[in-house]
C-alpha cells in the first residue's frame, strides 16, 4: 500500500518562548526544528505498515526551504521519497495549506491508500488542514487516532474515549490524523541516515491562496506570577509536603 | 444578526466545554449588541438546562443516524442551520469532537475556523498555539466566523433566561457524512484512578533513571491514592506509556495538586498541567522554570525526596 | 543563601570546572573571603563543562598541557570521579601510524609510561566491536579516563564552603566590572555591588565579553564541536558501567567513539568550522537546551557517518540502533590552542582563567591559585598567559581566522615548526622588499615575518656539500640551505633581520632600581654596557632570559625575544614604581634591528663608518651610537650565533636604508643574507646557548642551566632568596649539549630529531632526575661547523658525564645513539670565545 505523511517543521522551544521583535514569529536563532510529536508517530506507522503491507511511503512537507532537513530526517527513519511544497517561511493559514496540500497529492499522481496527518501541528494548533485536504480528495477522514490497522481494503482505527476506544472501520483510501500515543517512534539508525542523503525530493513552488485566518501578532501570555514558596531542601522537606497535602485536604 | 453555538452532551447533560463556550459565546459583541439570547445546536437530545445560559433557542437535529457517532453528520447539521439562520458566529468547544466538526464544517462552507480562542470581537480573534504557551491574535475574514473556545478559558456564568424554545429539524444527511462513524467500541480494563480525571498527580522527568525509577513515583501516587504522570522524555525513552504522559501532546491533567519530581518545566510539558490547582516542584535545579509556574518548591534530588515524603505520609497514617 | 556580600578578597567569575576549582584551591592557599558568582543554576550553570564529553587522554605534543592534564587527572582521581577506561588513538594511514610514535616519545618525555603501540589484532581484543581490518596500529594509553567534572565541581566547591571560606551566588547576572586607576575595583551584579581586590573570569565562551567589561580581551571565540550519541547497544545492554571499554579516537577521520552507558557517543572534529562571537550566544531562557548546546546540523555531520560505519559497523551500522541524542556542542579555542590564564596586562587584578577544557580544569585552577595567592605557580604556564598576547593577536578577526584554520588541526598531524597560512603579512619589517628579492621563506614571528632561509643562497648548499634529509617529515619545514648559510657565515659573514626583537626603554630615577629588582644579573654597569641576564620568578625558575644596554645613567633598554614580548613587558611594568619615577615604554615598532655576523664583520662595518669599531675601541660587550652614512646607529657588540659583529639598531624608517649600505659593502666580502634558521638554531646550538621556553624554563634553577655567577649581586631581586638556596644545593640535572653519533634508522633512512624527545639509556629506559624529571631534548639542530647534530638536554648528575656514551635519543620509536659532549654552559664549538672576541 501507499502511503503519504504530512508533516510540519516546528521549532523546539526550551522552557520559554521568545518572539521576534515584529512579534510575527518565534525567534528561532537558537533553536534546532523538527516535525509535531503526533507526525512522528505518523511517520512510524506509515513505515511499520509498509513494511507490514508493501508499498511505498511517502512523506510531504509545506515549509520553507530549510524543512528538507525534516524531510531527510523522515527518509532516515524510512520513507522512500518527499515532497517538498517550497514557501518563502510565512507561516500559510490551514485553508491554503490544505489547498497546496491537495494539489500536490493530485499532481504527484500516486494513488495513495492512506494519507495520515498529525492530529494538530505542535505549533500553530489549527485542527483542520487533514479535514480540508479530505474533503478537497473527497476521501472519508478520522482524527485522533491512537490505533491503526488494515486489512482487506479497509483501516480500523480507534480513538480514546470515555476511558475506553471508539473503533471507526473505513474504506481505503482515506485521511487519518493520528496521535502520539499511537507508537513509539524509532530514532533514525545511522545506515538509514545514510541512505536518506541520496533519497529524492521533489520540491515545487505551490500558488498560496490568500489567507483567511491572518495572524496580526503573537504574544507570549503573561506568567502567572507565581514565585514558589520553596519548603525546604532534600528529604528534611518530607513533613512541610504532608502538611501542605494535609491543608489542601488530600491527607 | 445570531450567534449560533454547538453544544456537546452526553446523554442530554452538556458538557462543561461547551457550557464555557455558551457563556463565551453570550458575550460576543455582535453589531455593539452582547447579551442578546443565543442559539444552540445539538443533536439526538435536546440538552438540559440550556435556559440558564442565555440561550434562546435549540435548534434540535434529530436522525436515525445520530445513534453513534459520525463528525460529518454532525457537521452537515450545523451547516444546515447556518444557512437557515444566518448567524454571524459559530461557536463550538475547543473539545477533541468540537474542533473535529467545525473542522467538518470548515471544510464543507470552505470558511476559515478559528480554533481554540480564549476571546474573540467581531472577527478579531485571541488564539492559542502551543498548547497554550503562546497566543496569537488574528482576523477571521468571513462572513460567519466560526471558532471554538479553548476549554477553561473562561468560567461559566449563569443568564438565565426562561425554557427556551426547541426547534426540531432532520437534516439531509448525505451518503458520504455517515461514512465515517463508530462501529465498535472497545472498554478499557479499569485500572485504577485516570490520569486526567485524578485529584492527585505524581509525575518525574529523565530524572528517574529508568524505568525501574519509577517505583518510588508509583508508591507516592498509590499512598496518595493519585495517579503516575511523566514527561516526554520519559515516554520516549520507553520507561512509561504515553498514557501516562502530561503534556500538549499527552494528557492535560487538572488535578487538586500536582507533584512533579525532576521536570524542568519545558513549555510542551507545562501546556499538560495547566490546570492543576496547585503545583509541588521537587527539582535539584533551583532556577528551574518549573518553579515559576509552581506553588511548593522542594529542591533536591527526587529519589531522595519522594521516598522521604512517602516516608512521612505512613509515618502520619500510622500515628 | 547567605546575603550578598558587599566586599570580597576575590571574586571568582564562573562556576565551570575551572571556576569551582579555582576558588576551592584559592581557599586551600590560604584565602579566605571568596565569592563564586555564575549567572546560570547549579550544579550545572549551562557553560561548556555541561555538555563536556569528559575524557581524558594525557598525552600531548606540549609538555605544559601535558602535566596540567596529568595534575588534573591526579586531583579528578582523589575526588573519586575518575574512571579509568584506557583509550586508543587508531591510525588508518602510515602517515598516522608516524605520529603515533611521535605521540610515544611525548609519552616518554612526560612520563606516561603506560602508553604504548598496539597492532590491530591487539585493538580488536581490546575493543571487540571495531573493525580492525582498516587499521594500521594504535596508540594505547591504559590511564585513559572517563571523569565526572559536574561532580568534580561541586565536591570542590561545596568543600571550600563548608570550610568557610567560600560563598557561592548562583543565578546572579554579572552587570559590570568597575576598573579604578587601573585596578579592577568592583563587580557589579544582579543581586548587587561587590568590592574587590581581585576578579577573575572563569566564563568559558562567554569570557571575552566578560573582559570587555573591564577593558581587557580574552582572545577566545566559540566553536562548534558535533556529537551525537546512538542507541541503544544491544552489545551494551548488560553494561553495569558507564563505560568499561576503551575510548577510541578514529585519528584520520577526525573523530571519536566511545561507549556511554548503553549508548554509543560519537564525536567530531571533521565537519568545517563553526565559529560563533561570544555575543550570539543564547540565554538561558532562550536556549532550548543549554546556552551552549546549539541545536544539531545535520548536514555538517553527514559525512562523518560512513567513517564512523566504517570503524565500528557493527554497533553503527545496526538498523536498530538509534541517534537519540545530537548537539553542536560549544567550546573555547584560541588561536595558538593554548588556555588563556593570568592576569590581564590591562586590569590588575583582573584575571583570566578561559578556554580550558575538562582534562586540563583542575590543574588551572590550582596552578592559577597558586600563581594569584604566592606570586607563582609550579607549573610553567607560560604558554597559557593571558600577556603572551601582542596587539594583533587580541583583535577578534585575527583569532577567528587563526581558530578557523586550527580547528581541523584538533586531530590534525601538527608538524613542530609548521607554519599558519592565515592572516599574514601583519608585521612586516623595513627590508621585507629585499627579502622577498633574495627568495626569503618567511616564517613568523609574534607577527612579523621574519626569512627562515633565502632561496637565492641554494648554489651554497652545493658549494658547502650540505646533505638533503631523506625522511620528508624531518626535511618538512627545513631546508639544507640554513646550514649552508651558516657556514657562510662561519667563512664570510652574514647579515640578519631582527626587527622581531621586542625593545623597550626604562627610564626615569629609580629605573636602576626597577631593573636591579627585576632582573639577576647586576645592572649597575658602565654607560654603555650591555647585560645578558635571567630573569627568574619568586621560586627562582626562569621567567625570561634577555640583554639590557645602559644607554644613560636612568635610561636603559631591554631586547628580548618577541616571541614571548609581550609577557616580559608585563613583567617589567609591574616592578615600575608608582609613583612614576621610573617609565617604560614599547619602541619595538620605533626600532629595526639587523645583525652582522661572521670574521669579516668588523670590515664590512668599518668600511661604511669612519668611527672606531676595533676590538679595543668597540669591546665586546659594549654598546654605542655610530654613524653609518647618514644614520646614527645605535651599535650593540654581542653575538648570539658565535661569531664577531654586531646588532646594529635604526629607527625603523632607516631599516631598508641601512640593510642596502651594508648589503653593498658587504659584496667585497661575500655577505650572506642568513634566516632565523642560523640565527635561532644552528649558529646558537654551536654556541650551546640557551633560549627561553627551550632550555629556559621555571621549573628549572640558573644552576640546572648552567647559568649561575660567581657572585649574587647584593641588591634585591625577584627569585633571589630562592637562587640562593638553589646554589647551596646539588642540582638535580645539569643541562648538557650532546650530539648524534649514528642518525640510521632500522631501514637504512636517516633521521633527525626535531626537539622535545626523550633521552634515554641506549636499551630506551628513560632518564628520570631526582625531582621527578624526565631527560628530553629541549632543542635539536644541525651544528654545520662542527658537522655534527646538536641536542641539548637537562641529565640526572649521574649521567651528565663528558665523553659518556650510554645514552641515545628515541626518536619515532628507533633509539639513536649519543655522546654527551659538554656538561654545563661551555660551547661545543669555539669553546674559548675567540672568534666573538677577536
Amino acid at each position: 500500500m501507499n502511503i503519504l505523511t504530512c508533516v510540519k517543521r516546528v521549532p523546539m522551544t526550551g522552557g520559554t518562548i521568545v518572539l521576534t521583535a515584529d512579534e510575527q514569529a518565534i525567534e528561532t536563532r537558537h533553536l534546532g526544528f523538527t516535525i509535531s510529536p503526533h507526525e512522528e508517530c505518523g511517520i512510524e506507522e506509515a513505515v511499520r505498515l509498509v513494511e507490514a503491507h508493501g508499498g511505498e511511503s511517502v512523506v510531504l512537507t509545506l515549509g520553507p526551504a530549510e524543512a528538507e532537513e525534516q524531510l531527510r530526517d523522515c527518509m532516515a527513519i524510512g520513507a522512500a521519497r518527499a515532497i517538498h511544497l517550497v514557501t518563502d517561511g510565512e507561516e500559510w493559514d490551514p485553508q491554503a495549506t490544505a489547498a497546496a496540500i491537495a494539489a500536490a497529492i493530485h499532481a504527484d499522481g500516486t494513488a495513495f491508500d492512506l494519507i495520515l496527518f498529525g492530529n494538530e501541528s505542535a505549533d500553530a494548533g489549527n485542527y483542520q488542514v487533514a479535514i480540508r485536504v479530505a474533503y478537497a480528495l473527497g476521501l472519508p477522514v478520522v482524527s485522533g487516532i491512537k490505533g491503526i490497522s488494515v486489512a482487506d481494503g479497509q483501516v480500523r482505527c480507534e480513538r480514546e474515549s470515555n476511558g475506553g476506544r471508539d473503533v471507526y472501520e473505513v474504506p481505503l483510501p482515506a485521511v487519518v490524523s493520528v496521535l502520539e500515543g499511537l507508537n513509539l517512534p524509532r530514532y533514525p539508525s545511522v545506515p538509514g541516515r545514510m541512505r536518506a542523503k541520496s533519497k529524492p525530493v521533489a520540491a515545487s513552488t505551490p500558488p498560496r491562496r490568500e489567507s483567511r485566518l491572518a495572524r496580526r501578532r503573537l504574544v507570549v501570555p503573561a506568567g502567572q506570577g507565581k514565585q514558589a514558596e520553596i519548603l525546604g531542601h532534600g528529604p528534611d522537606a518530607a513533613p512541610r509536603v504532608v502538611e501542605i497535602l494535609q491543608q489542601i485536604g488530600l491527607l | 444578526m445570531a450567534v449560533l453555538v454547538v453544544i456537546e452532551h452526553v446523554d442530554g447533560e452538556p458538557t462543561e466545554p461547551s457550557l464555557q463556550a455558551l457563556t463565551f459565546a453570550r458575550g460576543y459583541a455582535v453589531d455593539g449588541a452582547p447579551g442578546e439570547p443565543v442559539h444552540a445546536l445539538a443533536v439526538g437530545l435536546a440538552p438540559r438546562g440550556l435556559g440558564e445560559l442565555g440561550v434562546g433557542t435549540v435548534h434540535l437535529a434529530e436522525h436515525d443516524a445520530f445513534g453513534s457517532y459520525a463528525p460529518a453528520a454532525v457537521a452537515r447539521s450545523v451547516v444546515e442551520t447556518i444557512q437557515r439562520l444566518a448567524p454571524s458566529v459559530v461557536v463550538a468547544a475547543g473539545s477533541e469532537l468540537g474542533n473535529e466538526v467545525m473542522a467538518h464544517v470548515a471544510a464543507m462552507l470552505d470558511l476559515p475556523l478559528a480554533a481554540n480562542c480564549i476571546s474573540a470581537s467581531g472577527d478579531e480573534v485571541t488564539r492559542i498555539r502551543w498548547g497554550g504557551s503562546l497566543l496569537e491574535e488574528a482576523t477571521v475574514h468571513s462572513d460567519v466566523v466560526l471558532l471554538t473556545v479553548q476549554p477553561h478559558a473562561v468560567a461559566i456564568e449563569k443568564a438565565p433566561v426562561g425554557e427556551p424554545a426547541v426547534e426540531r429539524f432532520t437534516p439531509d444527511l448525505l451518503p458520504a457524512d455517515l461514512a465515517v462513524r463508530v462501529t465498535d467500541r472497545v472498554e478499557a480494563a479499569a485500572d485504577g484512578v485516570s490520569l486526567a480525571d485524578a485529584k492527585i498527580v505524581v509525575s518525574a522527568g529523565r530524572g528517574a533513571g529508568s524505568a525501574e525509577g519509577f517505583g518510588i513515583i508509583e508508591e507516592l501516587a498509590a499512598l496518595l491514592g493519585g495517579a503516575v504522570g511523566c514527561s516526554r522524555a520519559v515516554t520516549m525513552s520507553g520507561w512509561r506509556p504515553h498514557t501516562d504522559q502530561v503534556g500538549q501532546t499527552g494528557t492535560k491533567i487538572a488535578p487538586e495538586i500536582y507533584i512533579a519530581s525532576g521536570i524542568s518545566g519545558a513549555t510542551q510539558h507545562m501546556a499538560g498541567c495547566k490546570g492543576a490547582k496547585k503545583i509541588l516542584a521537587i527539582n535539584t535545579d533551583p532556577d528551574a522554570p518549573i518553579f515559576a509556574s509552581a506553588d511548593y518548591g522542594v529542591i533536591g534530588d527526587l529519589r531522595e525526596v519522594v521516598p522521604a515524603i512517602s516516608a512521612e505520609i505512613r509515618r502520619v497514617k500510622g500515628a | 543563601m547567605s546575603t550578598f556580600p558587599g566586599g570580597a578578597k576575590a571574586v571568582v567569575i564562573g562556576c565551570g570546572i575551572v571556576g569551582n576549582s579555582l576558588a576551592y584551591h584559592l581557599t586551600q592557599q590560604g584565602w579566605t573571603d571568596v565569592v563564586l558568582i555564575d549567572k546560570g543554576p547549579l550544579p550545572n550553570p549551562g557553560g561548556s563543562t555541561g555538555h563536556a564529553s569528559n575524557f581524558i587522554f594525557p598525552v600531548d605534543h606540549s609538555k605544559e598541557m601535558t602535566v596540567l592534564t596529568l595534575e588534573s587527572q591526579r586531583q579528578y582521581i582523589a575526588l573519586g570521579v575518575n574512571t579509568e577506561c584506557g583509550g586508543i588513538e587508531v591510525a588508518r594511514t602510515e602517515e598516522r601510524m608516524e605520529e603515533l610514535r611521535r605521540r610515544m616519545a611525548s609519552a616518554k618525555a612526560w612520563g606516561v609510561d603506560s602508553a604504548r603501540l598496539v597492532t590491530p589484532a591487539e585493538i580488536k581484543e581490546l575493543v571487540p566491536f571495531i573493525d580492525e581490518s582498516i587499521l594500521l596500529g594504535g596508540f594505547y594509553c591504559p590511564t585513559v579516563s572517563v571523569v565526572d567534572s559536574l561532580r568534580a565541581g561541586t565536591i570542590m566547591r561545596e568543600a571550600a564552603v563548608e570550610s568557610g571560606a567560600l560563598t557561592v551566588f548562583a543565578s546572579t547576572q554579572v552587570a559590570g566590572i568597575d576598573v579604578e586607576h587601573g585596578r579592577v575595583r568592583r563587580v557589579r551584579t544582579s543581586r548587587g555591588d561587590i568590592e574587590a581586590e581581585t576578579v577573575v573570569i572563569a566564563c568559558g565562551v562567554w569570557s571575552p565579553l566578560l573582559a570587555a567589561m573591564a577593558g581587557a580581551r580574552i582572545p577566545l571565540v566559540p566553536m562548534v564541536h558535533q556529537m551525537i550519541d546512538i542507541g541503544p547497544v544491544p552489545r551494551f545492554a548488560k553494561a553495569s558501567k558507564a563505560i568499561e571499554y576503551p575510548i577510541v579516537r578514529d585519528m584520520d577521520v577526525f573523530m571519536y567513539e566511545r561507549q556511554d552507558g548503553i549508548g554509543l557517543e560519537v564525536g567530531s572534529y571533521a565537519h568545517r568550522s563553526i565559529q560563533h562571537d561570544p555575543e550570539d550566544i543564547p540565554t538561558i531562557e532562550a536556549a532550548a537546551l543549554s546556552p551552549t548546546e546549539f541545536p544539531f546540523t545535520q548536514t555538517d555531520f553527514d559525512p562523518q557517518l560512513a567513517d564512523a560505519l566504517d570503524l565500528m559497523p557493527e554497533i553503527v551500522g545496526d538498523e536498530s540502533v538509534g541517534v537519540k541524542y545530537a548537539i553542536n556542542g560549544l567550546i573555547s579555542l584560541t588561536p595558538d590552542g593554548m588556555p588563556i590564564l593570568g592576569e590581564t596586562p590591562e586590569v590588575k587584578g583582573l584575571w583570566s582563567a578561559a578556554a580550558v577544557w575538562v582534562k586540563e580544569g583542575p590543574g588551572v585552577g590550582k596552578s592559577v591559585a597558586e600563581w594569584m595567592v604566592h606570586g607563582e605557580s609550579h607549573i610553567d604556564l607560560h604558554s597559557s598567559d593571558v600577556s603572551r598576547f601582542h596587539a594583533h593577536q587580541q583583535t577578534r578577526s585575527h583569532v577567528r581566522a587563526r581558530t578557523f584554520e586550527a580547528f581541523p588541526k584538533t586531530y590534525g598531524i601538527v608538524h613542530p615548526v609548521e607554519q599558519w597560512a592565515s592572516d599574514r603579512n601583519l608585521r612586516l619589517s623595513p627590508m621585507h622588499e629585499r627579502q622577498k628579492e633574495l627568495g626569503a621563506v618567511f616564517y613568523e614571528a609574534a607577527g612579523w615575518e621574519r626569512p627562515q632561509w633565502y632561496e637565492a643562497n641554494a648554489p651554497l648548499v652545493e658549494r658547502y656539500g650540505v646533505a638533503a634529509r631523506e625522511a620528508e617529515w624531518d626535511a618538512r619545514w627545513w631546508s639544507p640551505i640554513i646550514n649552508a648559510e651558516h657556514l657562510a657565515m662561519r667563512e664570510h659573514a652574514g647579515i640578519f633581520d631582527l626587527s622581531a626583537f621586542a625593545i623597550f626603554d626604562v627610564n626615569g630615577a629609580r629605573a636602576l632600581d626597577a631593573l636591579q629588582r627585576a632582573v639577576l644579573a647586576q645592572v649597575d654597569v658602565a654607560v654603555g654596557r650591555v647585560v645578558y641576564t635571567p630573569v627568574l620568578g619568586s621560586l627562582g625558575g626562569f621567567k625570561s632570559d634577555l640583554t639590557i644596554m645602559r644607554l644613560g645613567d636612568d635610561s636603559f633598554r631591554i631586547v628580548t625575544g618577541g616571541a614571548h614580548g609581550m609577557a616580559d613587558r608585563k613583567l617589567f611594568a609591574d616592578l615600575l614604581p608608582e609613583d612614576g619615577s621610573a617609565s617604560l615604554v614599547d619602541v619595538t615598532t620605533a626600532w629595526t634591528t639587523i645583525g652582522v655576523w661572521g670574521p669579516r664583520a668588523r670590515d664590512i662595518l668599518a668600511s661604511v663608518t669612519s668611527d672606531d669599531v676595533s676590538n679595543e675601541g668597540f669591546p665586546f660587550g659594549t654598546c654605542r651610537t655610530i654613524e653609518i652614512g647618514s644614520q646614527l646607529v645605535l651599535a650593540s657588540r654581542i653575538s648570539y650565533v658565535g661569531d664577531l659583529g654586531w646588532e646594529l639598531y635604526v629607527p625603523i624608517e632607516q631599516g631598508a636604508r641601512l640593510w642596502d649600505l651594508l648589503w653593498e659593502a658587504g659584496r667585497p666580502h661575500e655577505l650572506t643574507a642568513c634566516g632565523i634558521g642560523v640565527y635561532g638554531t644552528t649558529g646558537r646550538l654551536e654556541k650551546s646557548y640557551r633560549a627561553y621556553a627551550a632550555e629556559l624554563e621555571s621549573e628549572y634553577t640558573v644552576i640546572e642551566a648552567g647559568m649561575q655567577r660567581p657572585k649574587v649581586k647584593e641588591q634585591d631581586f625577584v627569585g633571589k632568596d630562592a637562587h640562593l638556596r638553589h646554589r647551596e644545593e646539588e642540582p638535580a640535572a645539569i643541562l648538557c649539549t650532546l650530539t648524534v653519533d649514528d642518525h640510521t634508522s632500522a631501514s637504512g633512512v636517516k633521521r633527525f630529531p626535531l626537539g622535545r624527545e626523550p633521552i634515554t639509556l641506549r636499551d630506551g629506559k628513560p632518564l628520570t632526575d631526582s625531582k621527578g624529571r624526565r631527560s628530553y631534548v629541549t632543542s635539536a639542530g644541525a651544528g654545520p661547523s662542527l658537522g655534527k647534530y646538536i641536542l641539548m638536554a637537562y641529565l640526572p648528575p649521574e649521567h651528565a658525564v663528558e665523553g659518556s656514551q650510554e645514552l641515545a635519543v628515541e626518536y619515532m620509536t628507533e633509539h639513536f645513539p649519543v655522546t654527551v659532549d659538554v656538561v654545563g654552559p661551555r660551547p661545543i664549538f669555539d669553546p674559548e670565545n675567540t672568534r666573538i672576541r677577536s
